[in-house]
């Protein structure tokens, strides 16, 4: 449980809209979930950026190569179902539908 | 170095690899703890462990989460399950975990509601979803995970749900490092410092390690190379005579760790004056407490918890695998009545446990 999953914002969500809690929309591998960033706020996130992410919370801002080796690193120790398994878990309201 | 070819940067490994062997002074037995679950994990999926010199021992440290509570706070957390009016929310992880009556997922087939999650605000939200119930979530985790717990108790503050509360088992990896340092029968040379960890706390806070106890520790990160790396630098300090933190993993690190999660922390927790680790025993401050302020959420006084301790089931040798004292294939247990499929401990069940990682990626392979 302690090795993150990367996840690209696609989409930043109003404060109001949980109520009162920031989160935004990520992407992991074409998959789309909610997540909160608030840990994050003084990083100041914005759609396209990469972060780690942990228990539905973004943790980290890191760079796009940093997050194409972790998640190459997930798929080496095979845990990589078990991430995507993870952030599909998430019920922090599902995808958006467009 | 039968897997080095199917790594990416295969000649950068065999490379650090020699390094490590030049630096290594052959007359020397060198102990060198890494203190994450995922660094074990890595070390034996990837068998790095037969990579590096013999003389170069690896003990795996007490971080994996699940495998340090102690059975006694896993069957406290299971019997406040046992009012069925309670909805108890836990981890993944935390589900196959044996307690004295039985795993929560044991229990959950005979009747009591407990339900995994993956995230501690998804629990919040069943509690707003179920207002007759009272939704308790299992709290466990490192200083990476502790945040979200206390940004999800914040909530439950400002949204006020009343019939959300948290068990709260949060750890923290110093006080642990410094127990082991302490420790009489411990003699250890350096420290591969855990990487996720440290983007909530920092480099700064480990700097004891390298002042006080003049051992080298290096930040890492979760591939080989990173830990191939990491035990390189810490070598090179030893050669040298030095000892410091460095930061290995700068990639992922602020040297300064993350500052809102620490505000947060400070905000909703404070230390407690001791804890119970498994194998460790009870470590001073080791552990956080809900604040009084958030006192309402708190499941401990909600829901009245004695503070049990269980001792593990005799042959179990947990306590000396989680020091580092034992390997877990030397534990009487491993792999006869403690496998993954019927663990007798934790260490068998989290993938960062170090029996599970050894029995799947070593004596699996070897068996076969
Ligand atoms: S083999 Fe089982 S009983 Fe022995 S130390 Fe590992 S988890 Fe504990």
């Amino acid at each position: 449980m302690c090795l993150a999953i990367p996840g690209k914002i696609v989409e930043m969500d109003p404060y109001d809209q949980m109520p009162f809690i920031q989160t935004a929309l990520v992407e992991v591998s074409s998959v789309r979930r909610r997540i909160n960033i608030e840990l994050i706020k003084d990083e100041e996130p914005k759609p396209g950026d990469w972060v780690l992410i942990h228990v539905g919370f973004a943790l980290a801002k890191i760079s796009e190569r940093e997050a194409q080796d972790q998640l190459r690193i997930l798929s080496m120790l095979g845990e990589d179902k078990q991430a995507m398994e993870e952030l599909q878990g998430y019920s922090m309201e599902e995808e958006k539908k467009t | 170095m039968q897997y080095v070819d199917e790594f990416r940067d295969s000649r950068l490994i065999k490379k650090t690899i020699e390094t490590i062997q030049q630096l290594a002074d052959p007359t020397v037995h060198y102990r060198i703890m890494e203190v994450c679950g995922g660094h074990t994990f890595s070390i034996y999926r990837f068998g790095l462990h037969a990579l590096i010199p013999s003389n170069v021992e690896l003990i795996h440290g007490p971080g994996c989460p699940v495998c340090v509570l102690p059975m006694g706070r896993i069957d406290e957390g299971l019997r406040i399950a046992e009012d069925p009016k309670v909805i108890l929310t836990a981890f993944g992880d935390m589900m196959r975990v044996p307690g004295q009556t039985g795993s929560p997922l044991v229990l959950k087939a005979k009747g009591r509601d407990i339900r995994m999650v993956y995230s501690p605000l998804d629990s919040l939200k069943l509690a707003k979803e179920h207002p007759k119930k009272e939704v308790v979530f299992f709290a466990i985790g490192f200083e990476t995970t502790a945040p979200a717990t206390a940004l999800t108790l914040l909530k439950a503050q400002e949204w006020g749900i009343k019939n959300f509360s948290v068990f709260c088992n949060h750890v923290l990896i110093l006080p642990a490092i410094r127990a082991i340092l302490d420790s009489p029968d411990m003699r250890l040379d350096g420290f591969i410092g855990p990487g996720h960890v440290s983007t909530v706390i920092g480099c700064r806070p480990y700097a004891f390690v390298a002042q006080n106890y003049k051992k080298p520790i290096v930040i890492s990160g979760f591939e080989p190379l990173d830990i191939l790396e990491s035990i390189l630098r810490i070598l090179r300090q030893l050669k040298e005579k030095k000892s410091e933190v460095e930061n290995q993993y700068g990639r992922v690190v602020p040297w300064e760790g993350n500052r809102t999660a620490l505000k947060l922390l400070e905000r909703v927790f404070e230390l407690r004056s001791y804890f119970e680790w498994r194998g460790l025993g009870f470590i001073a401050q080791s552990a956080l407490k809900i604040k009084k302020e958030f006192s309402y959420w708190d499941a401990e006084l909600r829901f009245g918890t004695q503070g049990i301790t269980l001792t593990d089931p005799k042959a179990a040798q947990c306590g000396e695998v989680l020091k580092g004292v034992l390997k877990p294939y030397q534990c009487k247990l491993f792999g006869r009545s403690c496998n993954p499929e019927h663990p007798v401990g934790a260490l068998m069940v989290s993938s960062e446990g170090a029996c599970a990682a050894y029995f799947h990626h070593v004596y699996q392979k070897t068996e076969l």
